[in-house]
């Protein structure tokens, strides 16, 4: 019974531990802090993302928050008419896009909140040929997506290959893009960066309040233990 | 001038108490309340569900203000507050987080009860009125996960209520009734806002009363189990082991309370989706009735009973007995008072035959609590060559094992507890 | 009880500090509270100034626009209408903009204007918050004397066409001039005017 516990007890350890099992993902190397490269992501996003998918829940002005002016917004990444004040809402009906994709593009104001930045990492590098697919196109991570290689230019083109002696599934680069992939993994890790900055744009700003609280609660209990001290001495 | 300042004072004081009973509930309750004077850590987790449920009411309020319970709009309403309203966000992890820690402390809270016999005679209204609250605080979670209208509201809710048509004859009718559409939808959403905001919230505070009404008629337990009202100051009828609740436990709560507030916040600012547990990642991808989540799990605080659900076989092709022993694995709490034999009250002066089927169920709570959490092929299956779990999942197994480990601390309570070797409680409580 | 003892200066300290804390504390935690309910992210957006195509609007004649859910009118007053302006000051009530915060600094002059054929007002009445109605032509129905204005019908108050109010009306003072300026010739933002937004 007790050696039946410890078995038990020992799984019960890695809790945290929730990802989806049956894929591999790369740890996505972002950095909330480093404005530059939330900047770079904003624009990759605005440019590549922002055509067919939505961020209706994120306005342009929130980009204040990682360096940002309002002229800056409105110079490189607002569309025309559009105001600093609006959100990034996207012109495409969701019904053409039905037609033309099979599936609604999703909003991804708080995508990264549902899939990790791992996955949207490894998911934007793991696009592969595919002629079976309508789009001409496989993921790695989301099998048979509906989404096309939008950024194959850049990446240039991977086929899935099967590694003879370990039988593990591996992506090559059959033509390469624009970019290195050096220059791309860095593009993408910038995007990834963004996309969890607008999942929760306050969050890093908030954290300095946190230790603000944080620290003026440790004064209170100080205080209210102290307090407890002196009149528990009449307790005996 | 400071004496001018008391008389007006004192003259005020005594205008209200001709009219309402200011003074006299202040002595009841708090002044002349004598509570024991060895509570420990344990005692601190009732005041603490009274502020989160304080918190809960106030940011509660907050959030209805810019809430939509409409099934267009509940989504981006939440994503709303959490953008565009000033502090929206802060206001919203309050109360998120709130959720969770009111069922930390409640179970905390209610661990007490078990350990140092609170639910014996003559506290058995007590308990009963705790029990109440349970159920109801249990109603208020899981009619609020709905409201947010993300995928793990929408199936959580969906399956909790399909549990319902497995009650034999009525069920289908009853899961209709309570969905008020063929599926899950806006009717749906818009009664459980109404249920958490509203109706449940005044059951909950009025059990709340009862529950302290309760307290301080019959007054506290303590870690030692005794009736401290059994030794008085000859006197002045004071308990000998009493001390006023104010200020002496009032000044402690504090203490209790400050650090509370420190895990409070770190959790809201620093991890408010608490790795998953407290805020579901699959929750933030709106509500789709035609696509299931590949995994779902119910919130943390669920898991237990709904480990005991799948751990109970269909039997006749029916998932109601699966149903009915979750029912009755949160019902049977009420039933302790009756069903604890021992001589004495506190787990100070128990043997190692109740501290054991004690330490066994706490292993089985916190063992079906995580793997609600796990798909029940978690830890994969038997070889098919095995005997009689040949090819079933480990999971399942276990689950089932510790299912009946569950209710058996109940069930045989009454035998152990009587068997068991106690040793002999103190006339006066210890330090 | 050992209250002999009891260091009653220390205590009472502890008392103060922990309460003025936890004032502290609680006043702290209602900030969030009370700026939750002041206008959000989307109703700013949605305040944001607009801009107003001036062009098309013939010399005595008006279009209304809406600013933070507010009809804003503006004016382009004719010849006719800039000289009456000054020739009825001993029936208004305030016919030097005294209260200034009725108008910006750079319409405190005869016209109320930066252009002064341009008129731009909230058509709301400074009495109870109703929209008064145009009456830009003089006489008619508003009887012999009336130089062209507007009248609002909801109490009666009556203003002049640059939005100054005439005595005897319930309203106390004069029509607001919004903050605007003059993005070109043709184009005028309403809400805005260059010192931050209003």
């Amino acid at each position: 019974m007790k050696s039946k516990i410890l078995f038990v007890l020992a799984f019960l350890l890695p809790m945290a531990a929730f990802a989806n099992e049956h894929v591999k993902l790369d740890h996505a190397p972002i950095d909330p802090s480093n404005q530059v490269s939330l900047q770079r992501g904003a624009k990759t996003f605005v440019n590549y993302c922002l055509n067919c998918h939505s961020a209706s829940y994120m306005r342009y002005n929130r980009l204040q928050d990682i360096g940002l002016t309002d002229t800056q917004i409105k110079a490189n990444l607002l569309f025309a008419g559009d105001k600093v004040g609006d959100t990034m809402t996207v012109a495409m009906p969701k019904a053409d896009a039905k037609a033309w994709f099979g599936a609604t593009p999703p909003d991804l104001s708080v995508e990264a909140r549902a899939r990790g930045a791992d996955w949207l990492y490894s998911y934007l590098r793991g696009f592969y040929r595919d002629e079976t697919r309508p789009t001409g196109w496989n993921n790695t991570v989301y099998d048979k997506v509906a989404m096309p290689h939008v950024l194959w230019e850049l990446q240039g083109q991977q086929v899935l290959k099967v590694n003879e002696s370990t039988e593990e599934h591996v992506l090559v680069l059959d033509k390469p893009g624009t970019m290195s992939p050096a220059e791309y993994n860095l593009m993408v890790a910038d995007l990834v960066n963004y996309l969890v900055f607008m999942a929760e744009p306050f969050k890093e700003r908030d954290k300095h309040l946190g230790l603000l609280v944080l620290a003026f609660l440790g004064l209170l209990f100080g205080l209210t233990y102290a307090l407890k001290k002196e009149f528990w001495k009449d307790i005996h | 001038m400071a004496n001018k300042l008391q008389t007006i004072a004192s003259n005020l004081l005594g205008w209200v108490d001709e009219r309402f009973p200011l003074t006299s509930n202040v002595k009841a309750h708090l002044t002349e309340y004598y509570a024991p004077k060895n509570f420990n850590f344990w005692y601190f987790f009732g005041s603490l569900a009274l502020l989160v449920l304080v918190l809960q009411i106030v940011t509660g309020i907050f959030l209805t203000m810019n809430y939509k319970p409409e099934a267009s709009m509940a989504f981006a309403s939440v994503e709303y507050i959490m953008r565009d309203v000033s502090w929206g966000r802060l206001i919203r992890y309050m109360h998120s987080t709130g959720a969770s820690m009111f069922f930390v402390v409640v179970y905390l809270h209610m661990f007490r009860g078990l350990i140092y016999g609170s639910y014996r005679a003559p506290r058995e209204l007590i308990w009963l009125f705790g029990v109440g609250i349970f159920l109801v605080l249990m109603g208020e979670a899981f009619f609020g996960y709905l409201l947010p209208w993300g995928q793990m509201s929408f199936w959580g809710a969906q399956v909790i209520i399909n549990l319902f048509t497995s009650i034999p004859f009525i069920g289908p009718d009853v899961s209709l009734w309570l969905r008020g559409d063929y599926t899950v939808s806006d009717a749906t959403l818009n009664r459980f806002f109404a249920f958490h905001v509203i109706a449940l919230p005044l059951v909950l505070l009025g059990l709340v009363v009862a529950h302290l009404i309760a307290l301080h008629e019959v007054g506290s337990n303590n870690p030692d189990g005794i009736e401290i009202k059994k030794k008085k100051d000859p006197k002045t009828k004071i308990p000998l082991d009493g001390i006023p609740f104010h200020p002496y436990y009032t000044v402690k709560d504090l203490v209790g309370v400050s650090v509370f507030l420190i895990v409070f916040t770190a959790i809201i600012f620093f991890a408010p989706e608490m790795g998953g547990y407290f805020l579901e990642a699959n929750n933030f991808i709106p509500a789709d009735p035609l696509k299931t989540p590949a995994h779902i799990a119910p919130v943390w605080y669920f898991t237990p009973y709904y480990s005991i659900l799948r751990a109970v076989p269909p039997i006749l092709n029916s998932q109601f007995p699966g149903v009915a022993a979750m029912g009755l694995s949160v019902v049977i709490f009420a039933l302790l008072p009756w069903l604890d034999r021992s001589p004495v009250k506190s787990i100070r002066y128990r043997g190692n035959l109740y501290k054991s089927w004690l330490a066994a169920f706490v292993v089985s709570f916190l063992i079906l609590g995580y793997l609600g959490t796990e798909p029940s092929n978690v830890w994969g299956q038997f070889d098919a060559g095995t005997i009689i779990v040949g090819g079933a999942d480990r999971a399942t197994v276990v689950a089932r094992i510790f299912s009946l480990v569950y209710f058996a601390f109940f069930v045989l309570m009454p035998w152990y507890s009587k068997k068991d070797k106690t040793k002999k409680v103190p006339e006066r409580v210890t330090a | 009880m050992a209250n002999q003892e009891v260091d009653q200066s220390k205590r009472k300290f502890l008392i103060a500090a922990t309460s003025v804390a936890g004032g502290v504390a609680v006043a702290a935690v209602a900030v969030p509270f009370v700026t939750s309910m002041l206008p959000s992210e989307r109703a700013k957006a949605a305040g944001a100034p607009v801009e107003a195509d001036i062009s098309k609007i013939e010399p005595g004649s008006m279009i209304t626009v809406e600013w933070r859910g507010k009809p804003v009118w503006i004016v382009n007053r004719n010849k006719e209408m800039l000289d009456t302006l000054s020739k009825h000051d001993a029936s208004l009530s305030d016919p030097k903009l005294e209260v200034v915060s009725q108008q910006p600094d750079y319409c405190n002059n005869a016209a109320r204007a930066i252009k002064p054929n341009i008129m731009v007002l909230v058509g709301i009445c400074t009495h109870l918050g109703c929209s008064p109605s145009p009456k830009l032509q003089t006489g008619a129905d508003m009887g012999a004397e009336w130089p062209g204005g507007f009248f609002c019908p909801c109490h009666g108050s009556k203003f002049d066409l640059a939005g100054r109010v005439f005595k005897g009306s319930p309203a106390p003072i004069n029509l607001v001039v919004p903050p605007h300026k003059y993005l070109s010739d043709s184009i005028l933002l309403i809400g805005e005017d260059g010192k931050g937004a209003a």
